[in-house]
């Protein structure tokens, strides 16, 4: 990858808040990431953190009201944000394109996906029915569906759901998009085909040289199929570098104990080490760091400012928004740390 | 904190399951020919010791909570015998199995749709102190108290109401529950899938405390091999409805012979980016319980596969381990 090349995609200090009876929610609040074509690039964190509305602001998929956006989404120079309806279809699942989590729900049940696949060709290139069709049928054999010709002409129902999450790839990716949106797509499958439809999104890439955002909270995917990585909590980004760097090196406080809450099946920790507390309520949120009340570093100064994004890379970029990097990175077993410090 | 394996097993076994079989038949419609029953479990067989921890792993649709719920008789099983505490439980009825209940709880999947919407914490927990223990509304109160302290919950939480509560919390009033009359086995039907993974470690650290503290067995649903590996003292891997190797967690991960156990285990991302995964890709999708491959049921997918295992179904054998420990693989050629 090129670093000086122009970024694909830029989201610069994205806001997507929602205005409710009980307050403001900052779903997404100031996040900033760049995707270069052929990257991967991760985005991790736990439910309610803001990751998969991250996804849908890009795309323009929450519909405002009641949301309101802010920042700006940058493709080729032009601001998705800004865009009107008409020039955003022109976009939407033609040159970025999106793969959702529950397949099931995501594909029409009235409709042949044979058919589902050809309407997106259609809407989006100047090809006949019987043209549409054809391609349609060489996307689901690209995404290696045994039989393809029989299996355009059938239902989503009538597919497991391996199959239909392979449908939705060769969907996203019919029309050839330079950027790829993949919001949990293996979190509803069984590992022996979460192996194969990572293997496949791989793969395709590969050909393909798209830019993909990978949007998980399982850092075992993360660490197979990323090249960099954005970690998220409470609606921002805490911390962002290489894949090598963040699990040689995690330093944000909530990335630390995020690992170590892992059970993994080739370490044998005792014990589990336990984030205490819980994820705040978004329409919670005061001032400072929101990670503060269930750190073990936290200091007065966490609660009372907000932490911004520093580089600590030696080089590089390794970007984290916390004031206590230092000790908490001077801690020495990122396991076993039950208490928090006086 | 880690799980001691049990030396040796105890001469008789807190929970005996022999060929547990559940089919499901499809109904008939009118003036079409029978079709064939779902194969969802097919003669299953293990056992369970006091205090130990028995993980059920397999892809959906393998059996796995099938199996579980029809050892509680939440599911009636077509056929097979289920021991619990030299008690058989299949072919009670119902006032009968609902005496033995005491002795065997469940910890559902899903935290949101297993409690009662419209009783209070405190309510829930109590119900079943209500149901098998004549106390006084005070003792009961003190009781209900102890075992919120017991899962980490607030007295004061037990006025809230279940939505009140987050996921992780939920999951431990579904624990407070299951505990509430000391049983002696709980079955666990997935019960941390739901769960963000910092507070999934909150509950299984918590369910291994519980276990050291009181000693009842667990049976444990998951597909979460990494969960699975932290908690269990012996594993079993189902597919298509039946165990294909059953063995302690040591032994099966680190030397699984069945080749699908094998193919499973590859299958876990492994959370550090060093590390290339050697991966065994498994072709295709799990073929039909109703209509499963004849013989061993793997042999369809089965890279080792020879024209025998097309023809005749290999029995769970024992093969040699190192730590003495039982370890039983259904396959011709491992």
């Amino acid at each position: 990858m090129d670093k000086n090349a122009p970024a694909l995609l830029e989201v610069d200090q994205l806001r997507t808040h929602f205005d409710t009876l009980n307050g403001t929610v900052r779903s997404v609040d100031g996040v900033s990431f760049t995707l270069q074509a052929g990257e991967t690039l991760g985005v991790v964190g736990e439910s309610g953190c803001g990751k998969s509305v991250t996804a849908l602001s890009v795309l323009r998929l929450v519909p405002t009201p009641p949301a309101r956006h802010g920042g700006e989404v940058r493709y080729r120079g032009s601001n998705l944000l800004a865009l009107s309806e008409k020039a955003m279809r022109q976009i939407r699942g033609n040159r970025i394109s999106m793969i959702f989590q529950e397949p099931m729900t995501s594909l029409n049940p009235v409709m042949t996906v044979g058919r589902q696949i050809a309407e997106s060709v259609q809407l989006h290139q100047k090809v006949g029915r019987k043209a549409a069709m054809a391609h349609a049928v060489e996307m689901l054999r690209l995404v290696q569906i045994p039989e393809p010709e029989r299996r355009a002409g059938e239902y989503p129902h009538q597919l497991s759901g391996g199959m239909r999450q392979r449908v939705m790839i060769a969907l996203a990716l019919a029309c050839k998009p330079e950027v790829l949106i993949a919001d949990e797509p293996t979190t509803a499958l069984d590992v022996t085909i979460q192996a194969q439809i990572i293997d496949l999104l791989k793969r395709l890439q590969r050909e393909m040289g798209m830019g993909v955002i990978m949007i998980t909270h399982d850092l075992g995917v993360v660490a197979e199929s990323c090249d960099r990585v954005v970690v998220m909590y409470a609606g921002r980004k805490v911390e962002e570098a290489t894949v090598g760097a963040l699990f040689e090196r995690p330093l944000h406080p909530y990335t630390r104990a995020l690992m170590a809450s892992m059970p993994a099946l080739n370490t044998r920790s005792r014990r589990l080490a336990e984030i205490p507390g819980l994820v705040p309520a978004p329409h919670e949120l005061g001032q400072g760091c929101a990670f503060a009340q269930r750190c073990e570093h936290a200091m007065p100064r966490c609660r009372a400012e907000t932490p911004v994004l520093d580089n600590h890379a030696q080089q590089g970029v390794h970007l984290v928004a916390c004031f206590a990097v230092d000790r908490a990175s001077h801690t020495p077993s990122l396991a076993a740390q039950p208490e928090a410090a006086p | 904190m880690t799980p001691q394996t049990p030396v040796a097993a105890p001469p008789t076994p807190l929970l005996q399951v022999r060929d547990l079989t559940k089919h499901y038949r499809a109904p008939r419609r009118w003036l079409s020919k029978p079709r064939p029953p779902v194969q969802a479990v097919d003669g299953v067989s293990f056992d369970l010791a006091q205090g130990e921890t028995l993980s059920l792993v397999g892809e959906s649709g393998c059996g796995k909570t099938t199996t579980a719920k029809s050892i509680m008789r939440l599911i009636e099983p077509s056929s097979g015998s289920v021991v619990l505490d030299g008690q058989e439980l299949v072919g009670l009825s119902p006032e009968a199995m609902r005496l033995h209940r005491r002795d065997l709880q469940i910890i559902f999947q899903d935290p949101y749709a297993s409690l009662n919407p419209r009783l209070t914490a405190g309510a829930i927990v109590a119900e079943p102190l209500r149901n098998f223990q004549s106390l006084s509304e005070a003792e009961r109160q003190e009781r209900v108290q102890w075992l919120f302290a017991k899962v980490g919950l607030r007295p004061e939480a037990a006025k809230k109401y279940p939505h009140e509560f987050s996921g992780g919390q939920r999951q431990r009033l579904g624990i407070a529950r299951a505990l509430a009359l000391q049983p002696k086995l709980i079955v666990c039907d997935e019960p941390v899938s739901a769960l963000d993974v910092s507070v999934q470690a909150q509950v299984v650290n918590l369910l291994m405390d519980l276990q050291e503290e009181f000693g009842m067995a667990y049976l444990f649903v998951a597909h979460d091999l990494a969960v699975v590996r932290h908690i269990s003292h012996r594993v079993a891997v189902m597919y298509l409805g039946r165990i294909v190797e059953i063995a302690d967690r040591d032994t099966l991960f680190d030397a699984p012979l069945h080749p699908y156990s094998e193919i499973l285990l590859s299958a876990v991302p492994t959370p550090d980016p060093k590390v290339t995964p050697k991966r065994i890709l498994l072709q295709g999708d799990p073929p039909s319980p109703a209509n499963p491959p004849s013989g061993c049921r793997f042999h369809t997918r089965c890279p080792l596969a020879q024209p025998l295992c097309k023809t005749q179904a290999p029995a769970l054998t024992p093969r040699a381990t190192t730590k003495g420990s039982e370890h039983l693989v259904a396959c011709h050629f491992k």
